[in-house]
């Protein structure tokens, strides 16, 4: 049936009819005509529906607008011959009992918003210390024995971001050693040194890049796992379960995943160094002609202990990085599923920060012990 | 009423968080042996009421009495004694999803006592056997129903031999036959054992089957309304709040 809409004003009594059916009724210029009729003078208003075939939300909603506004100017509407339904779901909407609290929409001034953003940070930082705090009288108290830690979850943690990680660990790095060949050989070649790719590869990979690859892949696996985990246990009441146990969460959740990590965390990267050498191996033998035999002297040529040893201390950190950034996000995770997944990228996010500014002040320490 | 038959006493707490208050001057008691219901309508506090009574949350202002002891003002090792001798029931029931049944349970057994792991295991087997899990040792929390992971949550809230378990809404999410079950399990609890009982709840099949002290919060006044027995409270209103929740909004044989 075809739609039509026909209002008009006569003894300052708006009548509005409606005929045909009203579904998908979206004819914003006839909406904004009759709202527009809707003034103070008006004695009231008269809604007919003789006509009225089928009807939709988008009918109700145009009624409902026109009875908000007409009760807002107090003035009476009428309804000729509606649907019982149709009147019934008005009156519904109109009989909530609780009003809203009023939200606050205004938009903070830039002062405001500077000293809200100063109180943030400051929290922030206090709530990071603090959990810091508590995680270091955990890792104490661990040396002594005085922690309630279950081994299986110990083991469990390790098996999960140790050898399970090595599949991953090992493509990466073997993908990056092949890219630092390709680009140094594309340099060296044009002074005839390409044999030098081995040495180049070989003091990159140990050095720093080893530990920065897999860093950043343990902060995407596991790091987000520690959050997500302990994130989903805060929702699930888990971590009320254990404070009302007397059962530290420190002790329990924490300190099993930093011990963990920072055990597999300098092993994987020894992987990752080799991972990354044979990479550069395959470019180096198989693209530029390098022998094997003098590939390998060249690259072991390269090893120093004091670039080895850097980058498994790169490792070492990062591992502690990762876990308590994971496990920090974790623990102050709101109660519902949007606030695991934020806190999951919030603990990623964070880890690569903080590693790539430990790695900064690692490095300069470097600099100035002349390492 | 005699001094020592007080489990819980609560004295001028005031309950929110920062400058919201949600329940202000609430004194109450909850005597040994009670089944305590905390009723109330949505959003009135209830659940903050029990977060508070088990020490998640401080109050505001107030006291609360365990036995007498200063619960809030007691350190660390007091409030500890003092939640050892209490088990909790959380909505979800809070198992650890990493852990087997058995192992949920012989959790607070392996921690606070010494036990052999023989002991410790034919322990959690008659506590998951007293709330209907017999023979689910091994199963996993994913592996098991809503209700089942209630009733064994239950069991390692009674793992301790606690004097006092706390309810959260015990019944939400439960088909009726099962909260049926659990409510006739916290009957046998309460009569065999002589545990007392606090439940946070607002569905009247369960306030009326096993209740028999209550307070009634409103979220409007954020006070007590009423307090007594729920069935008493049911028969002689104080309050037109009370009568509105306690018969669904004036619904006849409610």
């Amino acid at each position: 049936m075809k739609q039509i809409l026909d209002f008009n004003i006569s003894n300052s009594l708006l009548n509005i009819s409606f005929e045909g059916d009203y579904l998908l009724f979206s004819n914003d210029n006839a909406k904004g005509k009759v709202f527009a009729l809707i003034k103070n003078n008006l004695q009231g208003i008269v809604l007919s529906a003789q006509a009225l075939g089928k009807w939709d939300s988008t009918l109700l909603s145009f009624i409902f607008e026109i009875e908000k506004r007409a009760r807002e100017l107090s003035i009476p509407v009428r309804y000729n011959a509606f649907p019982d339904g149709l009147i019934n779901l008005i009156n519904l909407a109109f009989s909530v009992d609780r009003k809203p609290s009023p939200v606050d929409t205004g938009k903070a001034g830039l002062l405001e918003s500077i000293g809200s953003w100063g109180v943030s940070v400051y929290h922030g930082i206090k709530s990071g210390l603090s959990f810091m705090g508590k995680t270091f009288n955990a890792v104490f108290r661990s040396m002594f024995g005085r922690v309630v830690m279950r081994s299986l979850d110990f083991a469990a943690v390790l098996e999960e971001c140790g050898y399970k990680a090595l599949p991953i660990v090992s493509l990466i790095s073997f993908m990056v050693g092949l890219i630092l060949a390709f680009v140094g050989a594309v340099q060296l070649k044009t002074f005839g040194a390409q044999i030098y790719v081995a040495s180049l590869v070989t003091i990159g990979m140990t050095r720093i890049m080893g530990a920065i690859m897999t860093g950043i892949i343990m902060a995407g696996r596991t790091g987000a796992s520690y959050a997500a985990v302990i994130g989903t246990m805060q929702v699930n009441e888990e971590i009320d379960a254990l404070k009302t146990m007397g059962i530290n969460q420190f002790d329990f959740l924490v300190l099993p995943r930093i011990i963990a990590l920072s055990i597999a965390m300098p092993i994987l990267t020894m992987w990752a160094d080799f991972m990354g050498m044979l990479g550069g191996g395959f470019v180096g033998v198989v693209m530029l002609d390098i022998p094997l035999q003098k590939y390998w002297e060249m690259s072991v040529a390269a090893i120093t202990l004091n670039n080895f040893f850097v980058g498994i201390f790169h490792g070492l950190i990062f591992g502690i990085v990762i876990a308590v950034c994971g496990c920090y996000y974790g623990i102050s995770c709101g109660r519902n599923a949007d606030a695991v997944g934020t806190s999951t990228t919030k603990a990623v996010v964070s880890a690569i920060v903080w590693m790539i500014v430990m790695t900064g002040f690692i490095t300069l320490a470097c600099e100035v012990l002349d390492i | 009423m005699m001094k020592n038959d007080v489990k819980i006493k609560a004295v001028g707490l005031k309950i929110g968080y920062g400058d919201f208050v949600l329940l202000k001057d609430a004194d109450f008691v909850i005597n040994k042996h009670d089944i305590f219901i905390i009723m109330g309508g949505s959003g009135c506090g209830k659940s903050s009421m029990l977060r508070v009574l088990t020490g998640l949350v401080k109050p505001l202002e107030g006291k609360i009495f365990v036995d007498d002891v200063d619960f809030l003002a007691a350190d660390t090792i007091t409030r500890n004694q003092i939640m050892q001798t209490s088990g909790i029931l959380y909505q979800s029931g809070a198992l650890f999803s990493s852990m087997t049944l058995a192992e949920n349970i012989a959790l607070p057994l392996q921690l606070y006592r010494n036990y052999s792991p023989e002991e410790i295991r034919e322990i959690a087997a008659l506590k998951l056997a007293l709330v209907g899990l017999k023979g689910f040792e091994d199963y996993y929390p994913s592996e098991i129903s809503g209700g089942m992971k209630k009733r064994a949550g239950l069991a390692r809230a009674l793992a301790l031999d606690p004097d006092v378990v706390y309810f959260d809404e015990p019944s939400a999410g439960l088909d009726p036959v099962s909260s049926k079950l659990l409510d006739d399990l916290i009957l046998d609890i309460n009569h065999n054992l002589g545990t007392t009982i606090v439940i946070v709840t607002h569905e009247l099949s369960s306030i009326f089957a096993v209740g028999n002290n209550s307070i009634f919060l409103d979220g409007e006044t954020k006070s007590i309304l009423a307090r007594g027995n729920p069935k008493e409270l049911l028969k002689n209103p104080p309050h037109e709040k009370v009568f509105q929740f306690l018969t669904r909004g004036g619904e006849k044989n409610a």
